[in-house]
Parts: C-alpha cells; structure tokens; sequence
C-alpha cells in the first residue's frame, strides 16, 4: 500500500475516534479534545491529499484551520470555566440553562 | 356672470365657517343675519343669470369646471357645476324660498341657546342642497344628496335632548330618518355603478348622449334602482315613514328641508335623468303606481292626525307622490313646476303652522280653534295656503296639480282616477285642518287666552309666500306654458295635450276640490247626513289612524326579523364561525411548534447526534449520485 493511503486511512481513524467520543462522552472537556481530534483528523488528510496532488493549497487550508482552532478553543474554555463556576460541574448535560 | 355660479356654492360656505369660527365672538343676532345674508345674495346671484339662462337654448348648458377630482384609470370625475335652465330653477327655489325661510328663523329661533348652531347647520344644507341640484355627474349630485342628509339629520336632532308623546326622543327621529334614507342610497350607489359599468362615465351630458346614441344600457334596472333612491329621499311608498317623525325638528326646518326642498331632491332626480325614464316603461309604470299609491296612502293618513304639523307632513308625502306620477308619467316639466308651486304653498303652511305654535306652543288640533280672531294674518296666509293645496281654481296648486293629473290620465284612466280620488282627500284634509285651527270656538280657554300675532320677522316672509302660493300657477298657465318651454332645451320638447280635454279636467278638478270644501263645511256645521256618512267610513278611519298598519309591520315583522338576523350573525356567524377560524388557525401553529419544540431540546450530544446523522445521509447522497 501506498504511503499516501496509510496516511488517509489513519486519518479516518482519528476523525472516527473522535466523532464517537463526541457523541458518547459527556464531560465537556473529553468533548472538546474529541473536537480537537476530529479538526487535525481533517488537516492530515488535507496535508496528505495535497502532496498526492502536488498543490500546495490544501498545506495553506491547514494553517487556516489551525488559527480558527485557537480561537474556537479559546472561546470555547472560557465558556466552559465560567459554566463550571456556576453550576459546579463541566457535564454537557447541564448546559441546557436558556431551554428554562 | 353664468361662469360666477361657483360663487353659489361659496357663499353659504363662507357663511357656515363664518358662524363656526367667530359664532361666539359676533353673537346670536350677527350669526343670523350673516346666515341669511348669504343666501340672499345666492338667490340674487341666481337671479342675474336668469335672463342668460333662459335666453339660450342651447340644451346642455354651461359647464363650470373648477378641478379634477378624480383622475385614476378610465374614471375621470372633475368637480363641475352645471349651469342649465333645470339646474337655475331648482336654485332659485333653494335659495328664494330658503331665504325667506331664514328670515322667518330669525324671529322663530329667538331665544334659543342654540341659536349659532341652528344657522350653521342651515348654511350646511344650503350648501349641500345647491351642490346636489349644480353638480353635473352623478357623483357630485351624490355629495350633496349625503349633504342634505347630513343637514337633516342634524337639524332634525336638533333638540336632541327633547322628547314627547307623539314623537318620542327627538333624537331617534333624526336617526330613524338617516336610516331609512341609507336604503334610499343603496339604490342611488347601485344605479351609479351599474350606469359606469355600461357607459363608463358619470357626467350627465355624456351619459345621455351615449344613451341617445343608443349605447346598451339596462335601463330599466337603473331607473328601479334610482327609484329606490327617490323613495327614501322622496319619501315614497314604502319608505316614506321617516318623514312623519321628522317635524320633531324646528318649524323653520320641516318648512325648507322636509317640505320644499330636500324632499323634492328625488323630484329633480328623475328629472335630470329623463332620459333613461323615457327608455324604460316598465320601470315608469312601476314609479307611476308608487307616486299615485303613496299619494292616495299618505292622504288618507293626513285625514286622521290630530297634530297640524303631522297633517302638513302626510300632505308633503302625498303631493311628494303627485310630483313622481308627474316624472313618470313623461312630464318632467310639470313635476317640476308642481314642485315649485308647492315649495311655494307648503313652506307657507308650515311657517304659519310654525306662527301658530310660536303663540300657542301647542299644534294638537283638538286643543286649538277659532284663531282667526286672534291671528289675522297667520289665518289669512294659512288660509291662501290651504287654498293653493286644496286646488281651488287660481290658486297655483289648482294648476300644477292638474297639470299632473292630465298627464296621467294620457297614461292610463286608471291612474288619473286614483290621483283624482286623493286630489278631493286632499281638499278634505286641507280644509280639515283650516277648520279645526282657525274656524270654531276656542277649545282651550287657558291656551287661547295667551295668543298673539307673531312679529314683522316672521309675518313678512309669510305674507311674501301666500302671494307667490296665490300667483305661482302664473308660471305656467294652460296654453300658455312658459315654465314647460323654458324647461324644453333640457327635458326636450313635449306636446301639450288638447285644450279641450284639459279644459274639461280642469272642470272636474274644480268641482272636486270645491266638493271637498263643502264636505268638510258641513261636517263642521254639524249636517245630520254627515254622521251615518262617517260612520260608514269607520274601519277605514282606523285603519289610517294606525298608518294602513305599515309601520307596525315594520316595527313588528321587520325590525326584529332584521335584529334576529343581526343576533344570529353576530353569535353564530361572527363568534362561532369567524372567531373559530381566527383562535383555530392560531391553535394549529401552536400546536405545530410544539411538535418542533421538542426537537430542540437544548441538548448539546442531541444536536451533535443530528448533525452527524445529517452529514452521513449527505455523504451517502453524494456516493450514490455521483
């Protein structure tokens, strides 16, 4: 096999590990690292997808993503302490406070 | 001169917005004078265009256009004034004898605290009344047949807060009028639709030169329409019921708009609009029938009432029925020369009816008598009056109804027999009246004791219509016809029938109205033979006392069949049905989103577990198509 396809193969891998972790998994911070996991899933097989193809625009893609990443984890953590703070706990059960 | 006729319609304007803006400051005298003042100069404006009007014999007058009032598709309404021989005669009726009338108010309203108001609403009709007889479409001549209606509503109500036996709350008088009169308008809406719809003009000179032309037109569909209309203003059979409660309003009122004026509006009506009459005979018989049926009905009536004014009241209704047998019958020209002779003689009766009352404070027949002692020359006048109404040879009633009467009788012997019938009821009822008021001995000591003439304010208007009620018959003597010729450019030619028949008719209505005299003479002389002669009469006395039952049946059968309906509506139609649609629809989208509420659960993996589902079926779609 190609080494090309081990790296697509192992991409799906993760992003699968990852998407199961969401739905499964009910500490938000598990949630979040799942997250995590299914984005660079996305960026090995866009990085792996551009040396098969020899264009150098899926490698710029990546870093896009990356910085949107940071940010969204940055938001995201604040969210997430100031939750904690509040009600005590980090379950993603509990974060349902506008539906009441 | 003719091109100053918008001044006309500004004069009584600029007298109402006087009387509204500065009423309080100028005070009661000024606000009257300010009033009347207008309208005498109308009539005097009037009167200078006489000679320029009646000169031309171009027949469709002169238009004044003063702006486009509506401009929007195919409808083109301009506010426009015709100026032509019909409107000029219905104008310096309205004004000449309105401002007598107005005088005569001056000295009758003294003293009442309302005295602005009464003059305001006065010039409000004046205004409307000369805008309905001006306006060259039927849309303008609609603003002003409102117009009126809203004045006599007005002035009708005007002591709102009075009430009495015979009337009851002088308020529901006024309503029960503008009610009965919104049937009326129905039919005036309708015809104008119906006329727009197949001519695609309002004006009148281009309607009846496309009708002419001979342009498809349902005539006799509009002409029923527009006699629904000319009944409810008109007060015709068989809505003629609001008229009798309208003399709750002031004398000066039921004298100028219930008696000479606003009532005649459906006279001019149909006048105006001859041409589609003249197109549909059935649609005349029907309006012959109904003018001589109301006469005769309203006659009957005006024999039986104890109050002066009722009597004058049925008397208008009736020769209200002469004047539309006249317009049905073909001779415009005559129905309006009876309306003119009779805006003449009734306003005179009423406005002596109204000096009577002004001395007495009472009009109920039973409690007066033997006046004319004590009020010479309001009996004199009253007298003139009875004569003209009662048709006494030279008197000017004598020849315009008889005038009418022959016109009928060319139509059917059948009508002009029913017409002569109501023409001696109404020397009886005529004379009836003369003789309970004025003739006898005093009935009430106490009332009688107080009597007095009224003053120069009102006995100089009075005197001034007896001579125009003694000499109006002038305006168009048999042979002669002045007021039919003048009339000709708009009502077109008419032929006027064999002297010798109408000498002969003549003849008989003479001896009839003299008949009539005598009856009533002797009946009140108290002639043994009269008794069995009444007594005979006795289940038709009563039938006519309670109004031939026509307002029981509406008071019985149709106002509460009409108010059930109203209730059956309003809970089963409205609550239930429309109610039901309105709260039903709100119901099913409640119900809808709580179906979508419960998607939204606000659960972070749910949405998460959607979304994934989503992208899968996405991908699975994809694999699938391409």
């Amino acid at each position: 096999m190609d080494s090309n396809n081990l790296f697509l193969v192992l991409g799906a891998l993760i992003f699968v590990v990852g998407a199961t972790g969401v739905l499964l998994r009910r500490n938000a911070l598990i949630l979040f690292m799942c997250v995590e996991m299914m984005l660079n899933s996305v960026n090995l097989s866009l990085i792996t997808l551009s040396r098969m193809w020899g264009n150098l625009e899926g490698q710029i893609f990546v870093f896009v993503i990356m910085a949107v990443a940071a940010a969204e984890v940055a938001i995201g953590l604040a969210i997430l302490i100031a939750h904690n703070r509040h009600v005590r706990n980090i379950n993603i059960e509990t974060l349902n406070l506008l539906r009441n | 001169m003719i091109s100053l006729a918008w001044l006309l319609l500004l004069l009584p304007l600029a007298g109402m917005l006087i009387n509204l803006v500065l009423g309080r400051v100028i005070g009661r005298r000024a606000t009257a004078v300010v009033a009347s003042g207008t309208v005498g100069i109308a009539f005097l404006l009037a009167l200078s265009m006489a000679p320029a009007v009646f000169g031309s014999h171009d027949h469709h007058g002169v238009t004044v256009h003063l702006w486009n009032w509506i401009d929007m598709g195919s409808l083109h309404v301009p506010m426009a004034l015709l100026v032509d021989q019909l409107s000029l005669v219905m104008v310096l009726v309205v004004t000449g004898v309105g401002f007598l009338i107005h005088v005569y108010a001056i000295g009758y309203m003294e003293g009442d605290e309302r005295v602005n108001r009464f003059f305001l609403y006065l010039n409000l009709f004046i205004l409307a009344m000369l805008l309905l007889v001006l306006g060259d479409s039927f849309l303008t001549l609609f603003i002003g047949w409102e117009g009126v209606g809203l004045a006599s509503f007005l002035l009708i109500g005007f002591w709102f807060d009075r009430q009495d036996d015979l009337y009851g709350s002088f308020a529901d008088c006024g309503k029960k009028a503008f009610i009965v009169n919104r049937i009326g308008d129905v039919g005036m809406i309708l015809a104008m639709a119906l006329i727009w719809s197949t001519v695609g003009s309002l004006e009148f000179n281009e309607v009846f030169h496309e009708l002419e032309a001979g342009i498809a037109v349902p005539t006799t569909a509009v002409c029923l329409l527009l006699l629904l209309a000319v009944a409810g203003k008109s007060a015709q059979f068989p809505l003629y019921v609001w008229l009798p409660d309208a003399m709750a309003g002031p004398t000066p009122v039921s004298a100028l708009i219930h008696a000479a004026t606003m009532v005649t509006a459906g006279i001019y009506l149909m006048a105006r609009t001859h041409v589609f009459w003249e197109l549909s005979a059935t649609a005349s018989t029907t309006a012959a029938w109904v003018g001589v049926g109301t006469a005769f009905v309203a006659g009957t009536m005006a024999l039986v009432q104890h109050d002066l004014k009722k009597v004058l009241a049925y008397s208008t209704v009736s020769q209200l029925g002469y004047m539309v047998l006249g317009a049905a019958t073909g001779a415009f020209a005559l129905a309006i020369f009876h309306l003119v002779t009779h805006a003449f003689f009734k306003a005179l009766l009423f406005l002596s009816a109204g000096s009577v009352q002004h001395a007495t404070h009472e009009l109920d027949m039973r409690k007066l008598g033997g006046l004319d002692q004590k009020m010479k020359g309001t009996a004199r006048c009253f007298l003139i009056g009875v004569l003209a109404l009662a048709g006494i040879p030279i008197f000017s009633g004598f020849f315009s109804k008889d005038a009418i009467l022959l016109s009928a009788f060319g139509k059917s012997p059948l009508l002009y027999a029913v017409g002569l019938v109501t023409a001696l009821i109404t020397a009886l009822y005529a004379f009836r009246a003369w003789w309970l008021t004025f003739r006898g001995t005093p009935r009430d000591q106490e009332i009688h004791s107080h009597v007095h003439e009224s003053g120069a304010l009102m006995m100089v208007p009075l005197w001034i219509l007896a001579g125009l009620a003694f000499v109006g018959g002038a305006l168009n003597l048999p042979g002669v016809l002045t007021l039919e010729h003048a009339l000709e450019g708009v009502l077109g030619p008419h032929t006027p029938p064999p002297l010798q028949l109408e000498i002969s008719l003549l003849a008989i209505s003479a001896v009839v109205a003299i008949t009539g005299w005598w009856l009533i003479r002797s009946t009140y002389h108290h002639a043994g033979w009269i008794d069995s002669v009444k007594a005979t009469m006795k289940p038709l006395t009563k039938a006519a006392r309670n109004r031939w039952y026509l307002d029981t049946l509406y008071d019985d059968g149709l106002v509460p069949a009409l108010h059930a309906a109203s209730q059956w509506f309003a809970n089963a139609v409205d609550q239930t049905l429309i109610d039901g649609i309105v709260n039903g629809s709100a119901r099913l989208a409640m119900n809808i989103s709580r179906l979508a509420r419960r998607i939204n659960n606000g659960q972070v993996p749910t949405y998460a577990f959607s979304l994934f589902v989503g992208a899968t079926v996405l991908v699975v779609v994809f694999w699938l198509v391409v």
